[in-house]
């Protein structure tokens, strides 16, 4: 991709003109302000943009950006991306969905197109809940959950996106929060820089259908104690006073009283293990495992060939074997001619 | 090898022309001694037509009548139509394999048996309580009972192979045996095995034995008294190959990526009888042909609209199951107004149905097979060979108008195979291709006014950003909009875009008879061969009948209701209950009748007949 050192645009060049349908104080309004204040500096030509989407509230996002866009159907924007950028690896893909879209109905193509390494970023919006369909629980309800569909709660045991993501071999996976903007652009500027599939989970509030779903972390009196914010090589240090801290036991992380000088025992995050391992254990902080605080930013970054470098390697050494003789068949009028062939006078 | 140092002091016979099956367990090797001696039958330039005919288990239980695999072949010095309706010749490698196919087989004819495959056991899988060479069968027809097995086991005697090898061999006996009976070169077969075995050169030469041991065994024993000859069949002037409507339709693919100059990219998922469309054209990615095993149909359509979306000729391949998956994903594809080709390759349905029998049951799937108003182009190819050009035209449709079209083709067509005469490339249509560029005055729905197709705007391209969506949007503008007015305004332009295609595809014509009579025989799709064959018979019987057949479905041709009220009545044998019947009754009100019969085979010659018989005198 070519990428230019200056900005040449400003917020306003993503912006679009359309009206901005989203409920008024919707989570969404804070992504959007955060893609759009991320997309003008990273050197890449607007044209180059392409937003794709599924089905549901954060599906109507390419409307609202002034960039190429296509809004297809429920839970299928991952397979339309991996068709646009097999045609054209030079535009820079981003996917937006949701938790229904992209876990429920959408599920099987997000294990594949992760498993692959697409070589684009999947923004999944989770409020835990359908919005547009005007609340039913989704995969990521918590069970019990009371909704429209399970007035005596949910029987289901949610699904953790980080979890799913680190299993399907993402190289790329972040958790970040629709509160935290600055953390949340910078999150999608590492995303951004990434190459292959960069696998987002947003923490969204739906105010209208399930406020409040993530208060338990994000509230100003408990945030600090529930949440704990990573960084490559820096220890998982957290709390109001900085006093708590994570360390492992075996495979279990707990938490310690990091004022007491037990700094040595603390975990050190190492966001480009090999291993999955360690990823999968901060992934499900808080969400899998009740105790413990909900770990923000990069759980996982490494580098492998995206799906688009295999792609077009394959394909150029089918087209130096062909020019060298090493295949039967080069154009059309020999391909039609293979074979045992007749003439008739 | 030549015919006429061959033949020694036994007479060969002229014929006109032979229908041959090989039936006998899905292990047997049938279908590879079917393919074989095609070849030959190609090379030596008899007009031909195949029927595999293979159980959807890969392995069902050996000697069970559920594992009977069996190639039909009927070749001729005449033009032919179909792969016969009865057989001249069956060759049964056990019990099963008799069971199944000695209806078929004409009275009198010559029923070769390997009667080594007829143990106890194998009469009892196959459900005689005795074995039936031993009965009144031999009265009815010519028997040849020959140890097909024992005698392969004394040919490789010395070889001191493993008995699983000489037995998997038995298959090239019965095919040397067919090729000294039918005067035919063994240099196609010999040459392929020299290939496919070049790095064992002892299973090569087992194979040789073998295959020169049942050509031999035909020229030195008494059982025969003579073979046959079937001279050359008089077609069109050119360059032939053997061609199967799968391959036709991989042929048709790369000629339309490079009479376009996109790149063709294919989404696929893995489906009986269609997934040899997606093996063959993965073997092109030197040139530059993109394909893509998706996780499932919808994947593989999504992915196909998406590379069309980014400037890439999408293309999906499939069967009736998956088209009922893929149609969402279709609709979109229309709303979006993009170009894509689906390929339905028709099986037996509903639902699983028979994955490797062949229908015409889809063709009100693909019509209307969506929510509200969606209207698509279809096309159907009519023979093997005619995948390839009616491929070229759905491409041609597909991108001059932005629209998805369907091809269909079906399980005979996909594996039937026919002499195909090479187009020379500078005959292929040209197909242009245009692409937006021009950022000023530009709206995502601004319609060409002659085509009515939108412009094609990929993304990368400054200027021209815009969002596609499924949901209804604003004429011109593109931009999402509920209004009444607009949205009847736009589903009547999503019909007029795709009806007035009538304009730009040949009219129908007849095929055989004359342009008025007393009965039309009306088809489309594989029914082609037995619906000409039937014509041809009824004139000849002295009837004022035609035939006609669509390669258009949808839209159909603009002469199609006027041409149809030259004849006092129609007949339209399908291999369904009655599609097309009902688009043409509903279309035309006319009270065109049917034949359909649903059993997974191409349709005979003769029910053909005997309907349009009784339809002419009733």
């Amino acid at each position: 991709m070519a990428i230019s050192n200056q900005s040449q645009y400003t917020k306003a060049d993503f912006e679009s003109a359309n009206d901005i349908r989203w409920c008024p104080g919707c989570g969404d309004y804070a992504i959007l302000s955060a893609v759009q204040g991320v997309v003008p500096a990273l050197g890449i030509p607007k044209e180059k943009f392409v937003f794709i989407s599924g089905i549901g509230c954060s599906s109507r996002f390419p409307h609202y950006m002034s960039c190429y866009g296509f809004h297809t159907i429920h839970g299928r924007a991952l397979t339309v991306a991996t068709g646009v950028k097999s045609i054209n690896p030079d535009l820079s893909v981003w996917v937006i969905t949701g938790d229904g879209d992209g876990l429920s109905i959408g599920g099987n193509h997000l294990i594949h197109a992760i498993r692959r390494n697409q070589d684009f970023k999947i923004l999944l919006f989770n409020n835990r809940i359908y919005g547009l369909t005007k609340g039913q629980y989704s995969p990521t309800s918590e069970l019990g959950k009371k909704t429209k569909s399970t007035p005596y709660g949910s029987i289901d045991n949610p699904i953790n996106p980080a979890s799913v993501a680190i299993a399907s071999g993402a190289t790329f996976v972040a958790r970040t929060v629709d509160k935290n903007v600055k953390h949340m652009m910078e999150v999608l500027k590492k995303a951004a820089a990434h190459k292959g599939t960069a696998f987002i989970e947003i923490y969204q509030n739906c105010l209208v259908f399930n406020d409040n779903a993530f208060e338990g972390f994000t509230k100003k009196d408990v945030k600090d104690d529930h949440s704990v914010y990573i960084e490559h090589g820096k220890p998982l240090i957290f709390g109001k006073n900085h006093d708590k801290a994570i360390k492992l036991n075996g495979f279990h992380p707990e938490v310690i009283n990091a004022a007491n000088g037990n700094i040595k025992e603390t975990l050190v995050h190492n966001e480009h293990a090999d291993d999955r391992g360690l990823a999968y254990v901060l992934g499900q902080m808080g969400v899998e495992n009740e105790g413990l605080p909900v770990a923000f930013g990069v759980l996982r970054q490494i580098e492998q060939p995206t799906y688009q470098e295999r792609l077009f390697e394959q394909e150029k050494l089918a087209k130096e074997k062909s020019l060298s003789g090493g295949l039967p068949q080069q154009t059309l009028e020999q391909i039609l001619n293979a074979g045992d062939t007749w003439m008739v006078k | 090898m030549t015919l006429t140092e061959e033949k020694k002091e036994k007479k060969i016979e002229t014929l006109e022309e032979a229908t041959i099956r090989f039936a006998g367990d899905s292990g047997d090797g049938m279908q590879l001694t079917g393919g074989q001696f095609t070849n030959a039958t190609a090379i030596v330039g008899n007009d031909l037509s195949t029927l595999p005919d293979f159980p959807a288990e890969i392995r069902a239980p050996a000697g069970s009548l559920a594992g009977v695999s069996a190639f039909q072949i009927h070749f001729s010095s005449k033009e032919i139509h179909t792969p016969g309706d009865i057989l001249d010749v069956l060759v049964a490698m056990n019990p099963a394999a008799l069971k199944t196919s000695l209806k078929d087989l004409k009275p009198g004819g010559m029923l070769i048996v390997n009667t080594d495959a007829f143990t106890e056991t194998n009469l009892k899988k196959a459900g005689y309580e005795e074995n039936p060479l031993e009965a009144e069968i031999n009265q009815k027809y010519q028997v040849f009972p020959i140890e097909i097995s024992r005698l392969t086991q004394l040919a490789l005697e010395d070889m001191n192979l493993p008995g699983k090898v000489v037995d998997r061999s038995k298959n090239l006996f019965a095919l040397g045996l067919m090729y000294w009976l039918y005067t035919r070169p063994m240099d196609t077969t010999i040459d392929w095995l020299k290939k496919k075995f070049s790095k064992d050169p002892v299973i090569l030469e087992a194979n040789l034995k073998v295959l020169k041991a049942g050509y031999h065994y035909g020229e030195t024993t008494e059982t025969f008294i003579s073979n046959y000859e079937i001279k050359h069949a008089k077609l069109l002037p050119g360059k032939y190959r053997n061609i199967t409507g799968n391959e036709a339709t991989v042929l048709g693919l790369v000629a339309a990526h490079e009479l376009t100059g996109l790149t063709m990219f294919l989404g696929s998922y893995p489906i009986t009888p269609a997934s040899d469309i997606l093996h063959e054209l993965s073997k092109y990615k030197n040139l530059g042909i993109r394909t893509f095993q998706a996780e499932d149909e919808i994947a593989a359509i999504g992915a196909a609209i998406g590379a069309s979306f980014a400037g890439g000729l999408g293309v999906t391949t499939t069967s009736g199951p998956g088209i009922c998956l893929k149609s969402e994903f279709t609709g979109l594809a229309i709303k979006t107004e993009l170009p894509l080709i689906i390929c339905d390759i028709q099986r037996g349905g509903p639902s699983t149905g028979l994955p490797t029998k062949t229908e015409q049951g889809d063709l009100l799937q693909v019509m209307f097979g969506r929510t509200s108003e969606s209207p698509i182009p279809i096309l159907a190819a009519a023979t093997p060979g005619d995948c390839f050009e009616t491929m070229i035209e759905a491409v041609r449709i597909a991108v001059k108008y932005m629209t998805p079209v369907f091809f269909m083709s079906d399980g005979y067509l996909a594996n039937g195979s026919e002499p195909w005469r090479i187009p020379q490339i500078n005959t292929l249509p040209k197909i242009e291709v245009k692409f937006r560029k021009e950022a000023d005055g530009f709206y995502p729905y601004l319609r060409n006014p002659d085509t009515l197709a939108r412009p094609w705007a990929l993304p990368g391209t400054p200027g021209l950003e815009h969002v596609i969506t499924g949901v209804e949007t604003e004429q011109i503008t593109g931009k999402i909009c509920y209004d009444p007015q607009n949205h009847d305004a736009m589903i009547k332009i999503r019909a007029k875009r795709i009806a007035q295609i009538e304009n730009d595809i040949p009219d129908i014509k007849t095929i055989f008879g004359e342009s008025k009579g007393d009965l039309l025989i009306l088809g489309w799709g594989s029914t082609l061969g037995s619906i000409n064959a039937a014509c041809e018979q009824l004139l000849k019987q002295g009837y004022k009948v035609a035939n006609a057949h669509l390669r258009y479905l949808n839209p159909f041709p603009k002469n199609l209701g006027e041409f149809l009220k030259n004849y006092k009545k129609i007949l339209i044998p399908e291999i369904n209950l009655g599609q097309l019947r009902l688009l043409i009754r509903a279309k035309y009100l006319i009270d065109a009748q049917g034949f359909n019969i649903v059993g997974g085979q191409p349709l005979k010659v003769n029910g053909i007949v005997e309907a349009a018989t009784k339809l002419l005198k009733a």
